[in-house]
């Protein structure tokens, strides 16, 4: 059932996702959107929204998914999707009062121990490797298009992005409002 | 407490490092709940733990100054904008509207490859940050191919984090030998 299936991805997210939100998406992916709970179209929207709006990306995009998930499953009313965003948005938090009240002691006084530099100097590389996989993961035909066409536009607009992000300070936020701006004008 | 939370929550866009500059400023230098070498104490286990870093820090915050019912509040006060403000976009923007409307559809076929491009930024970012050599540069490529691969199990994320965790231990504590400290799974 959908509503085991989100609590279920979202408490693993809270254990296991070390690296920040783009990490975590790529575990979003694979649970969420690879069993097709909600579709490659809905997963980049959710994203972008996100982005664009205040709070962190991992609470935003729960909340959103939490909502979307449940009305695409069977669940059509209004307040199922509002059942949905807080059971995503309270299980991807719990993880975090346990770890945090429970081990917070135990974390600083072992900071400089072997085990946790051993550890991190591990997740350092993965990290890279599970954002790269969100790339990845995304670089499809529901946000790339099906004809030549759309994917040389689609490849365009990316490339353009990329370039803005990487060697201009401007806010993710702008980028995205310019691509919007993009795909009114173009399709 | 649970109002300034909600101030942090409501009125900082893009998560993580940039609500950190804005909850030590009001943490530390606007109420004086924290010293300063205190409150970096604080971010460096949060940082330390998975989940959500501006949850973490708000729970250890709130931990600190309150015990129990302030990292409640601190917690609380950080989701509840994203939550309300998401919940109001959500209930007009359904799939459906975006699909339905040849405006918006037009919109987000654009936004779509921008997406994209934002992830792959942080991928260059993290790389250089993570200093990788011509030996350790493979581990993301692998992990990045196998998490994208449709394999059972292979392509389970959360078992790269496991893999990451105990070979960097093993590595450290000289199992085996990189040119450089870094997870490696052969």
């Amino acid at each position: 059932m959908i509503y085991l299936k989100l609590i279920a991805t979202y408490l693993l997210i809270g254990l296991f996702g070390f690296g920040g939100g783009y990490a975590m998406l790529s575990l979003i992916e694979r649970m969420i959107v690879g069993p097709g709970w909600i579709t490659e179209q809905n997963f980049t929207d959710i994203v972008a929204i996100s982005q664009m709006t205040p709070g962190p990306i991992g609470i935003n995009s729960a909340t959103y998914i939490g909502y979307v998930a449940p009305q695409t499953n069977g669940f059509p009313q209004w307040w199922w999707g509002i059942l949905g965003s807080l059971a995503c948005t309270v299980t991807i938090i719990i993880p975090s009062f346990v770890l945090v009240r429970r081990t917070s002691h135990f974390m600083a006084r072992h900071r400089e121990s072997e085990y946790i530099r051993g550890a991190f100097a591990g997740l350092r590389p993965v990290v890279v490797g599970l954002i790269a996989s969100a790339a990845l993961l995304l670089m499809n035909s529901a946000n790339f298009g099906s004809t030549t066409g759309d994917v040389c536009i689609s490849v365009g607009i990316c490339a353009a992005a990329l370039a803005i992000q990487l060697f201009t300070k401007l806010h993710p936020i702008v980028t995205i409002c310019l691509a919007g701006f993009a795909g009114w004008l173009i399709f | 407490m649970f109002v300034t939370f909600l101030k942090i929550g409501a009125f900082t866009f893009g998560g993580g490092w940039a609500m950190i500059s804005i909850i030590e400023r009001e943490v530390v230098t606007r109420h004086h709940w924290l010293g300063k070498e205190e409150f970096l104490d604080l971010l460096a286990v949060s940082q330390s733990l998975p989940g959500i870093l501006a949850i973490n820090i708000a729970v250890a915050v709130g931990d600190r100054i309150r015990g129990r019912a302030g990292c409640y509040a601190c917690a609380a006060g950080t989701m509840l904008p994203s939550f309300v403000i998401i919940l109001a976009i959500a209930a007009f923007l359904t799939p459906e509207a975006i699909t339905g409307n040849a405006t918006l559809s037009a919109i987000f076929k654009g936004i779509r490859p921008a997406v994209v491009a934002l992830i792959i930024a942080p991928v260059i970012n993290a790389a250089k940050a993570a200093h990788l050599n011509m030996v350790t540069v493979w581990i993301p490529v692998i992990v990045a191919l196998a998490i994208w691969s449709s394999i059972p199990v292979i392509s389970n994320p959360i078992l790269w984090i496991v893999i990451a965790i105990v070979a960097g231990i093993m590595h450290l504590k000289g199992y085996f030998k990189l040119n450089r400290k870094g997870g490696d799974r052969q």
